[in-house]
Order: structure tokens, then C-alpha cells, then sequence
């Protein structure tokens, strides 16, 4: 499962200080329910991401606990304030543990 | 086999738990309200949820929700087997208390967004949506 899981995210390579930027994140990621059964009546587990949190030089800018009625591919978009040249940081959490992350560098002008 | 006088009384509590079972979801919608308010009762207005009236695909419904001054939001679907969606929390960098995303509905329901307000308050909005194909799998 792990590893055809890949993050994608949209974010301006330059802002104005104190600008608010529109922020848009998606990740491939099957969000199995947990309530769907397989062809032989029996409940495919539940398998989904379940948090996913966007910092910005180490300070929050959103942190989203999801559940099952996430759709597929879980999208989000978003509005961030930018006071300084810096990284944005993404971090999705599976059920299973894994960690997927993505950064992207904004600079300043 | 010979019916004990306990295993009539099991067969009678059942009964009782499987009667109730079809209120379960709404009573949970219920629940999942009152743990994010912590009994409080929301006001309507000052939170925006945007969802289209009819969603052909209950796969992926696009939903957005806006309040300005809020610290959280919580999506709740009324009509799935599972009422919690997703709770936003925002952080000092959020530039505006709104997010966007894609969700699932088992059926024709109503969605409720219910946001934190940094004063302690509460604010509701819901919409109805009508789904022709539900999903939730099942």
C-alpha cells in the first residue's frame, strides 16, 4: 500500500509578506471505509489516512483529523499567511503507521 | 434443547439491542455534536458550508466550509453509517478559517458544519444533499 502513495501539492513559489495564499494538497490513497465487503461477503478492513497537518517554519497552519467518509485521493485546499521566506511542510498519517511528508520553499519578495 | 430461564433473558436483550439498531446513526450524529460542543447549544450563523444541492456521485462529494473567527470546524454527515467527517483545526499561520475537500455520503442527507468560535461559541449551518449513487460501499 505504502508506496504507490504520492503526495501532490500546489503552492506559490512567491508571495508578498503577510500574504494569504491559497494552498492545494492531494495525496493517492485508496481510504478504504472499512464498511465495503468483498465479493465473498467478507469486510475489507478499514485502511485510511487519518490525520494530515500543514506547517509553516514549524508553526501550524492546519491540522485535519479525518475519518472514513473522506472520499479517495483525499483533497484539501486551504488559505496560509505568509510572513517570511520559508518551507511549508506537509504530513499525512496512516492508519499503519506510515508517514508520508512533502515540503515546498516560498520565498519572499 | 431446553430454554434456561437465562437464555431467555439474553434472547429478550437482544431483541431489545436490535430494535434499536436503524436510530443508532442519527443518535451518533447526535453524539459526535454533542462531544465537539461539549453540550452547547450552536448558534445558526457566522459559519458557511457550500455543497451542491444534487451530488451524482456520493463517492466524492466536494464540500467547503468558511468561518471566520472560528479555531475549528467539524463536518458531520447525519446519514452515514460513521456521522464523523473531518474536523478542521486552524493554526496561527491559517490565512483565512476556510478549507475545501472531498467527501463520501451514503445517501440523500443532511451535512452539518459546526465551528468553534475562538470566544468559546459555537456556530451551525447544514444543507441538505441529494445523492443518486451512495458511497459507502455495502
Amino acid at each position: 500500500m505504502a508506496k504507490d502513495v504520492k503526495p501532490r501539492v500546489k503552492v506559490p513559489k512567491t508571495a508578498a509578506a503577510g500574504e494569504v495564499i491559497t494552498i492545494k494538497t492531494l495525496i493517492s490513497h485508496k481510504m478504504e471505509s472499512g464498511n465495503r465487503k468483498d465479493s465473498n461477503g467478507n469486510r475489507i478492513p478499514r485502511s485510511i489516512i487519518n490525520r494530515f497537518t500543514c506547517d509553516f517554519n514549524g508553526q501550524n497552519v492546519i491540522d485535519v483529523e479525518m475519518q472514513p467518509a473522506i472520499s479517495t485521493n483525499p483533497f484539501f485546499e486551504f488559505q496560509a499567511k505568509v510572513p517570511e521566506s520559508g518551507e511549508f511542510k506537509f504530513t499525512w498519517y496512516d492508519d499503519n503507521g506510515s508517514i508520508y511528508e512533502a515540503t515546498r520553499a516560498i520565498t519572499v519578495s | 434443547m431446553r430454554l434456561t430461564r437465562r437464555d431467555a433473558l439474553a434472547l429478550g436483550l437482544g431483541a431489545t439491542a436490535a430494535s434499536f439498531l436503524p436510530l443508532r446513526a442519527v443518535a451518533s450524529a447526535e453524539e459526535a455534536i454533542a462531544a465537539f460542543t461539549g453540550g452547547v447549544e450552536p448558534a445558526e450563523g457566522g459559519v458557511t458550508l457550500n455543497a451542491p444541492e444534487i451530488a451524482e456521485n456520493g463517492n466524492t462529494v466536494p464540500v467547503s466550509v468558511e468561518a471566520p473567527g472560528a479555531t475549528a470546524i467539524i463536518l458531520i454527515a447525519t446519514g452515514n453509517p460513521q456521522p464523523g467527517v473531518a474536523t478542521f483545526n486552524f493554526g496561527p499561520l491559517a490565512g483565512a478559517q476556510s478549507a475545501a475537500t472531498r467527501i463520501r455520503l451514503a445517501g440523500t442527507q443532511e451535512v452539518i458544519a459546526i465551528a468553534k468560535m475562538a470566544d468559546g461559541g459555537f456556530a451551525r449551518a447544514s444543507r441538505v444533499v441529494k445523492v443518486t449513487i451512495g458511497g459507502c460501499g455495502g
